[in-house]
């Protein structure tokens, strides 16, 4: 017989949005929260983040990736109303909400929460999402796949690395790969700046003197068994490889970071509606999705680049959980939907009740100096020194409603959100914007 | 590094193939660093040698196979397209179609006996003019003669009420229910082990080098050191049958290598097509293809382009770019971002355009060269004929009584009920650890892919599909690696890809600083 458990609040993940949503959910009130892990320990991918600089916003410290998950997990294990499910995996979750999961001793087991929030986080996006030319060999990992056998099983792949990208596991990796005595010939990113945190840029590559190619792809691997090089071209304004630009750089192994992408096989089993521009859930300020009761956080509703923020936005889906558990429904109301407008590539939450109060998670295009954030034609905020890499966080107050509502009327249902540029350069902008 | 190298020839076999070593018997190993002597040795472990060696595993003699490659079935068997052909592409009278006919009956039984996947989805071969139009009729006219059952021909409203994504160009089909998909790779496996289960011996990483005749046994020299001799020498190299056909001093043609690269869409477009797509033919190919694979992808490839060399398996933005406009036609609704991989695979190119059976040694040498498409679906058929070919030379040995077809049944987790589920984790809690998240593929498959003689990264792969989903195996190598590392009882360092130099890991975290002893 499959063991069937009954709880108000599920949790998919036990990374740190699963273990802030369950912390938060005890506190809103949950009499009992359990958490499905399908790994063998709570942390999620902070377990393999060795270096520091975890923690910054909210501890104003720089903790260690395992050191920041510790800051979470002993609560979790001491409360005994959190039931933690580690070496289970989550297989089918149903529109209903009813889960099933793999667990080692009790074989499948069924979940029937009142409530549930999705915390799986995401995944690398990897050589054939680019279709990269060439051989196959032996050599190619993603930048997390090298990051796990360094940190966690004490290998180290290669001698001789390129990296494609610039996000920021592959900075991480540079440094890592560097003071492991490797040799990391050069990061090499399609865009014309840089796809990681400048603070990344800064204390990976410029201090270890590795070069960073912008405006470059990988255009072919060569070696039989395993890599034996690389070529190197630059592309033009449409990312096509410009002939007679290639450059071929020796080396055993290529690392891809080359983005990540929301886990969401299984929001997909439940028909929840996604986002096509953050491949997450469409969720409203709650970050309930738009099947009730199924709320997402951190890295499976939208690709973080601070773990902080997480924490954050997870805290605000599991109490959401909690109270829409003990309320047994959801009082539905007609949601006001935020559209992406200029320079902005995302913006979440999509859907709004009106008057909420609460906060814009938002990135933009491409570095800009100066911008205004405008919502529905209202200004919420001026932030300088934009970039895509960095997500902004934005207030909704009361008094911009009351604004909104005399510049748009009382009805409307759609709202643009604009992050319009301002023509104010300052040397510093110039300094620290575009980097060749 | 020495260690890791001495581990790498046979001997490794011996020590960590699984199903070799339990069908080895322990008075037979001592042999193994000398010589060793068997009635039949197939040279080349292809879909087409291996299926030699399982006919040759149901009578009673000694047989043996010999496989350059880490583990059987990585030549042009991993890298084709799957299709098991109705038969209606090639001339009456020539062995592809007489071997590929009867060949493509033969696999429901041969399937289901060895538990390979395999789905006989139909081909249909589409035409958007009037003159493609009269071509397939040529085709289909063809078909009849050659004996294909079950086509026909399919007006315009007929074909898209089948397949409504095909392009509303199209405008006639010839369908053909028999057409089937299955997976090679596994095919090969099933059939190696599936032969050392009755007693056949399966050497990887050993190549044949040169080959002698004393005037009653070949004698097989190989790179490794080990040499052989046997009675009767079956040279079924596939790319490389050239080469040894001269070792056996055949005065031959050499086989034309054409490389042919396929790309592989995410499982979600799986249902884009039921049939597999077929345009009309070009001079040298079957033309590019879209190819629902036995896995739920969706394939398409692969192009045709002559090669002066062998060991050309690049894919290149030409190829890619070709291959993808020319499905567009077929197939718009395909999206190149749901691309998730790519390969190319060499095709052994015949000279006369045809299978070549050629005899050496009063027949006791059977060289089987330009085994071009259709040969995987020819391959349980050349198996008989090869059969028939060493009798009339001599071969004269009874049915072995307790040959069992039979393979045991492998667990596809992902496939099993919710029933099925529960009792395979009661049986072994390993089934309930998911290594693989994207194609949900359990610990438990894993180990027992090893234990039928998977030793690297895609050997497991191949078997079970880990690291074949979107993400590629970039979540789950690590954890691959460990396993193949705590079953084969060896240090991760020296696990590989596949094979020869393809390692994965470098040396141990720290050793690099240590003045990079380990290394180089
Ligand atoms: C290399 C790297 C470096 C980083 N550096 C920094 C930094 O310096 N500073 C910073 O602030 N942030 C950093 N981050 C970001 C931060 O670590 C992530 O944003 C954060 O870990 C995301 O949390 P999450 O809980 O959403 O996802 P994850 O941590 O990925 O957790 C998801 C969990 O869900 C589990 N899971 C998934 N699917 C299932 C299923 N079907 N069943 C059961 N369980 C499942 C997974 O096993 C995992 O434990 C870094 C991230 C990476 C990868
Ligand atoms: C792109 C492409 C698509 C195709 N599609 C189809 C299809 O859809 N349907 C179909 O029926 N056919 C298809 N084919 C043809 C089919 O793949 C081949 O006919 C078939 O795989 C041949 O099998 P084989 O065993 O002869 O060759 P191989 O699989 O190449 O086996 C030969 C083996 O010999 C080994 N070897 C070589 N030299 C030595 C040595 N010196 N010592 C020891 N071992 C050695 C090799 O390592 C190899 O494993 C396709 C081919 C290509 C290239």
């Amino acid at each position: 017989m499959t063991k069937v458990i009954e709880t108000d609040v599920a949790i998919i993940g036990g990374g740190p949005a699963g273990l802030a949503a369950a912390v938060s959910a005890r506190k809103a009130g949950a009499e009992n929260v359990v958490i499905i892990e399908r790994h063998h320990e709570l942390g999620g991918i902070l377990q393999q983040c060795i270096h520091n600089g975890f923690g910054l916003h909210r501890f104003r410290e720089e903790l260690t990736g395992p050191e920041y998950a510790y800051r979470f997990i002993p609560e979790v294990w001491d409360d005994p109303k959190i039931d933690v499910y580690l070496n289970t995996m989550v297989l089918d979750l149903a529109k209903d909400q009813s889960i099933t999961a793999v667990h080692p001793s009790h074989g499948l087991i069924t979940l029937r929460p009142k409530a549930t929030v999705l915390a799986m986080g995401c995944r690398e996006r990897t050589r054939g999402a680019l279709n990269i030319p060439g051989t196959r060999p032996a050599g190619v990992y993603t930048a997390g796949a090298a990051q796990r056998f360094v940190n966690m099983d004490g290998f180290m792949p290669g001698k001789k690395v390129v990296i494609l990208g610039s996000g920021d596991i592959g900075l991480i990796m540079a440094r890592r790969f560097t003071l492991e005595g490797a040799e990391v010939k050069a990061v090499v990113e399609v865009m014309p700046y840089p796809a990681g945190l400048t603070r990344n840029i800064a204390q990976c590559l410029e201090d270890f003197d590795i070069p960073l190619y912008l405006r470059s792809t990988v255009t072919k691997v060569h070696g039989k068994d395993r890599v034996e090089g690389v070529t190197v071209s630059q592309v033009d304004d449409a990312w096509q490889p410009l002939p007679g630009t290639e450059m071929h750089i020796p080396c055993d192994t290529l690392l891809l970071s080359v983005g990540l992408l929301p886990e969401n096989e299984l929001t997909q089993m439940a028909d929840v509606p996604l986002d096509s521009r953050t491949q997450g859930a469409v969720v409203d300020q709650n970050r309930q999705t738009l099947i009730p009761g199924i709320f997402a956080a951190g890295n499976v509703l939208h690709v973080h680049d601070l773990v902080d923020y997480v924490s954050e936005e997870a805290e605000i889906a599991g109490r959401a959980a909690a109270e829409y558990a003990l309320r047994d429904g959801d009082t539905r109301q007609e949601k006001i939907t935020v559209i992406p407008g200029e320079n902005v590539s995302y913006v979440l939450p999509q859907r709004l009740d009106p008057d909420a109060e609460t906060e814009f998670y938002l990135r933009v295009t491409k570095p800009i100096d100066r911008i205004t954030i405008e919502l529905g034609g209202v200004r919420l905020a001026v932030r300088r020194l934009v970039r895509p890499s960095e997500m902004l966080k934005i207030r909704l107050r009361k008094d911009h409603w009351e604004k909104l509502k005399q510049e748009n009327g009382e009805t409307s249902l759609e709202l643009v959100l604009d992050a319009k540029a301002q023509p104010v350069p300052s040397p510093r902008a110039q300094r620290e914007g575009v980097r060749q | 590094m020495e260690k890791f190298l001495r581990c790498r020839g046979y001997l490794c076999t011996l020590d960590l193939g699984s199903f070799l070593h339990s069908h080895i018997p322990n008075e037979e190993v001592k042999w193994l660093g000398k010589r060793s002597h068997y009635d039949a040795i197939v040279i080349g472990g292809g879909v087409v040698g291996t299926a030699v060696l399982r006919t040759l595993a149901k009578l009673e003699l000694s047989a043996a196979l010999l496989e350059k490659e880490t583990e059987v079935g990585w030549g042009v068997t991993k890298a084709n397209s799957g299709i098991v052909h109705s038969g209606f592409h090639s001339e009456p009278g020539t062995w592809k179609t007489k071997l590929s006919v009867l060949g493509n009956q033969m696999f429901d039984q041969l399937c289901e006996d060895l538990d390979v996947p395999f789905k006989r989805n139909g081909m249909m071969l589409v035409a958007a003019t009037p003159e493609e139009e009269e071509i397939i009729k040529h085709y289909y006219n063809q078909g009849l003669i050659n004996g294909v059952e079950g086509m026909e021909i399919l007006d315009q409203k007929a074909l898209h009420q089948l397949e409504p994504n095909l392009s509303p160009q199209i405008s006639m089909a010839l369908r053909a229910p028999s057409g089937g998909i299955v997976l090679p790779f596994e095919l090969a496996s099933a059939q190696a082990e599936n032969a050392a289960a009755n007693g056949a011996h399966v050497y990887t990483d050993m190549e044949v080098t040169d080959i002698d005749y004393n005037g009653s046994v070949f004698i097989i020299h190989t790179k490794q050191g080990m040499s052989f001799t046997s009675e009767y020498l079956i040279n079924s190299a596939g790319l490389y049958a050239d080469e040894l056909a001269k070792m056996c001093n055949l005065d031959i043609e050499p086989i034309i290598p054409r490389k042919g690269e396929e790309y592989l869409f995410d499982l979600k477009v799986g249902d884009i097509v039921s049939h597999t797509i077929f345009p009309v033919p070009t001079p040298t190919s079957k033309g590019i293809l879209v190819i629902p694979t036995a896995e739920g992808n969706i394939m398409i490839g692969p192009t045709a382009l002559e090669l002066p060399y062998k060991d050309d398996v690049t894919t290149t933005p030409q190829g890619f770019e070709e291959i993808f406009s020319s499905t567009q036609e077929l197939v718009p609704g395909l999206n190149r971002r749901d691309i998730i991989t790519s390969f190319a695979g060499v095709r052994a190119g015949s000279p006369t355009g045809d299978f070549i059976f050629q005899l050496s040694h009063d027949g006791k040498g059977v060289h089987l060269r330009g085994i071009e498409s259709p040969g995987l679906t020819a391959a349980p058929a050349i198996a008989e004929h090869v059969l028939t070919l060493l009798k009339d030379a001599g071969l004269e040995k009874p049915a072995k009584k307790d040959f069992n077809p039979r393979r045991p049944r492998v667990v596809r987790f992902n496939e099993l009920s919710d029933e099925e589920k529960a009792e395979v984790i009661q049986k072994n809690p390993l089934y309930a650890h998911v290594i693989c998240r994207c194609e949900t593929v359990t610990e438990g498959e894993i180990v027992d892919a090893i234990r039928r003689g998977a030793k690297t990264i895609d050997g497991v792969k191949f078997r079970t599909r880990a690291g074949m989903g979107r993400c590629q195996g970039g979540f789950c190598t690590p954890y691959v690696v460990d396993i193949l590392a705590r079953e084969l009882g060896v240090s991760p360092l020296e696990i590989t890809k596949r094979g020869g130099d393809s390692y994965l890991l470098a040396a141990e975290a720290k050793a690099l600083l240590k003045g990079g002893t380990l290394c180089d």
